[in-house]
C-alpha cells in the first residue's frame, strides 16, 4: 500500500474496514445520516448489503447469521429512530452473548447537542445495552475503531457493539489502517486459558464424584464447533449425564445416552431432578440464570460447583461456586481431558451405578408426554412431526419467544450447535423471523425454519418483504392457538385465569398475507393432514408462511412454577386445573 | 397488594439477605476518554449499586489515564460483583480495592481526605467563633471580606462533617465537597 492509496473518505473507510474483517452481508436500512456510506455499498461488489424493513430486523438478521456461522453479524442504520430501533437487537445480544457490530449514522458533529433532525444521543442510549460504544469524531480514527469493534465484539465474551459515525467524519478524507496495524485498547485484554490448577482441582471433583452432572449452556456454542466436540469426548471419557440451558442446545446431541433434556423451568423431569440431587456440578458456559435454578436457597443443595466461564463477572453472581475456572471453553476442556486420561487410575465407572439408576427411574416418568388428539392437532405433536419431517435435511431452526419456544426446545432434538437460534436472555418476542432470514442469507441452500406463535409473528412480520426480495425460502411455522398462549399460562397460574389482553383478536389470515407478500401460504388444521403439509412445505424453494392450527388451551408442562425447586416441579398429568391455579403462592406470585 | 420489597438481582432472590453491608473504597484506573465516567456511573445505577462518594481526575497525562476514587456499601457478594463489573468495562485498566488491601496491611482504612469550601457570612462574635473554630480545625481562610469568609478545609469526612455542623448556627452559606481522594499507606503503588 502506498502511501496515497492510504487517503479515503470516511464511507470509503468503513468499506474497506469491513472487507478486511472478513465481512461479506450486512444487514440495514438507509437513512440521511448514512447515506455516504450507502453510495459507496452501491459502488461496489465485495460486501452484500440486505435491506430489511424495520432496524430491528436488521439486528436479529444479524445475530442469526453470527449465530449459524460463528462470525460477527454485522447492522448498519441510520440516526435517531434509526438507532433506536437497534436498542433491541443490541440488548438482545448483549444478554445471549452474540458478536454484532452495528454501525449507525449520527448528525455531522457540528450539529450534535442541537436537537437536529433525527437526532439521538445513540452512544448515550445504547452504553447499557452494548459491550462497548465509540462516538467517531476524527476520521483518522474511523479504520482503528471500526477494527477495535470487530475485535472486542468476538474475543472474550462476545458481545454487541455501536460505532456511531457522523455524516461529516463519513465525507472526510483520512488514513487507512489495516487490521494488523491497528494500536489496540491495552485495558481490553479477556482471559481465555484457564488456569492449571483450578481445572486440576476440577479434575479431583469429578474423578470422585457419585452424582456428578454437567450443566452446559451457550458458552459452549460460541466457543466453536471445536468446544462441542470436546463436550462430547468428555461425556464419553467421565460417563457424566448432561443438560443444558435454552442456549446450549446441540452441543451436545439430542439422541446422545448421556443426554437429560433441557433443564429449568419447562426443562425436562430427569434434567432437573438430577440437578437438584448431584454432588458435583460441572458449569460450562452457562450463567445460573434465574430460569435454570429455580428458587436460589433450595438450587441443588449438596453439591460441589465447578464453574467455567470466559466471564469473570459471572461467577458467583447468583451461586456461590467451589472451583471457578475463568476462560475460553475450548482452551479448558483441551485441558481438564488432558488431566483426566492423566489421571493415575482411570475413575471407576461403577461409583455412578446408584445415580444411573436413579436418572432411568426419573425418565421413566416421561414428563415431556402428552394427550394425543385426533381431532386437533396438539403443539407438541406438531413440533415432533416437524422434527421428523426435517430429518435428512441440513436444518436450522430459529424460534419467537412464548410456549412455541419451549416446545420447540422440548420436542425438537438438536444434533449439532449452531443449529438453534432463539432469543433465551431478553425474551424478544419478533426475533425469530428475521434471524431466520440471516441465517438463510449464510446457507442459501439450508432448511431454515421460524418456529413461531400467532402473537410473536407479527412483531416483525414486516420483513416477509425481505425474505422474498433476497428469495431467501425461509419457512415461518405457525403454532397457531390465537392467544398469547405464555401470557395466558401465567395469567392462569397467577391471576385467577383472569385472561386480560392475551386473546388474539382479528388475526389476519395468514394464508392471505403470505401471498399479499409475494410468498406461499398454507394452512393445516387436522392431524391426518400434517405429514404431507409440512413435506409440501419443505419442499416449496420460497418463504411460507404456514398456519398450523393447533388446540388452543394447551399449556406448557413440565413447569417449575416461580419460587419453586427443582424438585418441586409441576407434571403434565398432575396439571389439573385445580394445580394449575394453586401452583404459585402469594410470594412467588411477585416473580417473573 | 402489600408487595413486599425485594432485594435487587434475579427474580428468584426470595431468601432473605444474611450477609452485613459494608463500606469499600476502590480506586478504578481507566483511559480518560469521552464517556466513561457516564459508563461507571450507568453501571451502579442500573445494577442497583450504591455510590456514597465518587471522584474523577486525570492522573497521568502521557497516558490519559484517570484514576477513579469509589466509596461504596454493599454485601461482600455485591462487592465482589461491583469489582467484576467494573473491570468487565472495556477502558478500565485495573480496579483496586482499597479497603480490603488496607486490612492487609494492618490498617482499619486507607488514608482518605475531602476537601471543602465552606461559605460563612455574619458579623460580631458569631463572625469571630467562626474564625477561631477555623482556626482549631486548621482550616484556611480563602476569601473574605467584612461580611464573609470562605474556609477551606481538608481532612477525613467526619471531621468535615463536623465543622460544617458548627458553622450552621455561625451563618453557613454554603458548602462544596470533593468527595474522596484514596490511596494506601506504604511505599506500594495501587
Amino acid at each position: 500500500m502506498t502511501a496515497t492509496d492510504n487517503q479515503m473518505t470516511g464511507a470509503e473507510i468503513v468499506l474497506k474496514a469491513l472487507k478486511d474483517n472478513g465481512v461479506e452481508h450486512i444487514f440495514g436500512y438507509p437513512g440521511g445520516a448514512v447515506l455516504p456510506i450507502y453510495d459507496e455499498i452501491f459502488q461496489q461488489d465485495d460486501v452484500q448489503h440486505i435491506l430489511v424493513r424495520h432496524e430491528q430486523g436488521a439486528g436479529h438478521a444479524a445475530e442469526g447469521y453470527a449465530r449459524a456461522t460463528g462470525k460477527v453479524g454485522v447492522m448498519l442504520v441510520t440516526s435517531g429512530p434509526g438507532a433506536t430501533n437497534a436498542v433491541t437487537p443490541l440488548q438482545d445480544a448483549l444478554m445471549d452473548s452474540i458478536p454484532l457490530v452495528c454501525l449507525s449514522g449520527q448528525v455531522p458533529t457540528s450539529l450534535i447537542g442541537s436537537d437536529a433532525f433525527q437526532e439521538c444521543d445513540t452512544v448515550g442510549i445504547t452504553r447499557p445495552c452494548t459491550k462497548h460504544n465509540w462516538l467517531v469524531k476524527d476520521v483518522n480514527d474511523l479504520a482503528r475503531i471500526i477494527h477495535e469493534a470487530f475485535r472486542i465484539a468476538q474475543t472474550g465474551r462476545p458481545g454487541p457493539v455501536v460505532v456511531d459515525i457522523p455524516k461529516d467524519v463519513q465525507f472526510a478524507t483520512g488514513t487507512y489502517v489495516p487490521p494488523e496495524k491497528h494500536t489496540v485498547q491495552a485495558s481490553y485484554q479477556p482471559k481465555t486459558q484457564g488456569d492449571p490448577n483450578a481445572i486440576a482441582a476440577a479434575v479431583e471433583l469429578m474423578s470422585k464424584a457419585r452424582r456428578p452432572i454437567l450443566y452446559t449452556g451457550g458458552g459452549v456454542v460460541n466457543s466453536g464447533p471445536e468446544a462441542s466436540r470436546l463436550l462430547r469426548e468428555l461425556v464419553a471419557a467421565t460417563g457424566f449425564p448432561i443438560t443444558s440451558t435454552l442456549m446450549g442446545l446441540g452441543s451436545y446431541p439430542a439422541s446422545g445416552e448421556a443426554w437429560l433434556g433441557m433443564l429449568g423451568m419447562h426443562g425436562s423431569y430427569e434434567a432437573n431432578m438430577a440437578m437438584h440431587d448431584c454432588d458435583v456440578m460441572v458449569c460450562i458456559g452457562a450463567r445460573f440464570d434465574d430460569r435454570i435454578t429455580g428458587r436460589l436457597d433450595a438450587f441443588a443443595p449438596g453439591s460441589k460447583k465447578i464453574h467455567i466461564d470466559i466471564d469473570p463477572s459471572s461467577i458467583n453472581k447468583n451461586v456461590r461456586v467451589d472451583v471457578p475456572v475463568v476462560g475460553d471453553v475450548t482452551k479448558i476442556l483441551t485441558e481438564m481431558l488432558r488431566q483426566w486420561k492423566a489421571l493415575p487410575s482411570a475413575p471407576d465407572k461403577g461409583r455412578m451405578a446408584d445415580w444411573w439408576q436413579s436418572i432411568t427411574r426419573w425418565r421413566a416418568r416421561n414428563s415431556f408426554a402428552y394427550s394425543m388428539s385426533n381431532d386437533v392437532i396438539m403443539p407438541q405433536y406438531a413440533i415432533q412431526r416437524l422434527h421428523a419431517a426435517t430429518k435428512g435435511h441440513d436444518t436450522y431452526i430459529t424460534t419467537e419467544v412464548g410456549q412455541h419456544q419451549m416446545w420447540a426446545a422440548q420436542y425438537f432434538g438438536f444434533e449439532e450447535p449452531n443449529r438453534w437460534m432463539t432469543s433465551g436472555g431478553l425474551g424478544t418476542m419478533g426475533y425469530g423471523f428475521p434471524a431466520a432470514i440471516g441465517v438463510q442469507i449464510a446457507h442459501p441452500e439450508a432448511l431454515v425454519i421460524d418456529i413461531a406463535g400467532d402473537a410473536s409473528i407479527q412483531m416483525c412480520i414486516q420483513e416477509m418483504s425481505c425474505a422474498v426480495q433476497y428469495n431467501a425460502p425461509v419457512k415461518i411455522f405457525i403454532l397457531n392457538n390465537q392467544y398469547m398462549g405464555m401470557v395466558r399460562q401465567w395469567q392462569q397460574l397467577l391471576h385467577g385465569n383472569r385472561l386480560s389482553n392475551s386473546y388474539t383478536e382479528a388475526l389476519p389470515d395468514f394464508v392471505k398475507l403470505a401471498e399479499a407478500y409475494g410468498a406461499v401460504g398454507m394452512r393445516c388444521e387436522k392431524p391426518e393432514d400434517l405429514d404431507a403439509a409440512l413435506a409440501e412445505m419443505i419442499a416449496v424453494k420460497r418463504p411460507v408462511i404456514f398456519d398450523c392450527r393447533v388446540a388452543n388451551l394447551t399449556n406448557c408442562f413440565p413447569m417449575i412454577p416461580s419460587g419453586r425447586a427443582h424438585n418441586d416441579m409441576l407434571l403434565p398429568d398432575e396439571a389439573t386445573d385445580e394445580a394449575v391455579a394453586n401452583a404459585i403462592d402469594a410470594k412467588g406470585r411477585q416473580l417473573v | 397488594m402489600n408487595a413486599q420489597f425485594q432485594p435487587t438481582g434475579s427474580a428468584y432472590f426470595i431468601a432473605k439477605e444474611k450477609q452485613t453491608v459494608e463500606s469499600r473504597t476502590l480506586s478504578v484506573l481507566v483511559d480518560n476518554e469521552p464517556g466513561v465516567l457516564a459508563r461507571v456511573i450507568g453501571l451502579f445505577s442500573g445494577r442497583g449499586y450504591n455510590i456514597e462518594s465518587l471522584t474523577v481526575s486525570e492522573t497521568e497525562h502521557e497516558e490519559h489515564l484517570s484514576r477513579i476514587t469509589i466509596v461504596t456499601r454493599g454485601t461482600p457478594t455485591v462487592l465482589e460483583q461491583i469489582k467484576a463489573q467494573l473491570e468487565r468495562i472495556v477502558p478500565v485498566h485495573r480496579v483496586v480495592d482499597l479497603t480490603t488491601i488496607a486490612r492487609e496491611l494492618g490498617h482499619e482504612r486507607p488514608i482518605e481526605r475531602e476537601v471543602a469550601l465552606v461559605k460563612v457570612a455574619g458579623s460580631g462574635e458569631a463572625r469571630l467563633e467562626a474564625l477561631r473554630l477555623a482556626d482549631s480545625f486548621h482550616a484556611k481562610v480563602s476569601d473574605a471580606t467584612v461580611e464573609h469568609f470562605i474556609f477551606e478545609i481538608t481532612g477525613k469526612s467526619a471531621k468535615i462533617d463536623q465543622f460544617v455542623a458548627i458553622m450552621k448556627p455561625l451563618g453557613l452559606i454554603e458548602v462544596c465537597r470533593t468527595g474522596i481522594a484514596a490511596m494506601n499507606r506504604g511505599p506500594q503503588g495501587m
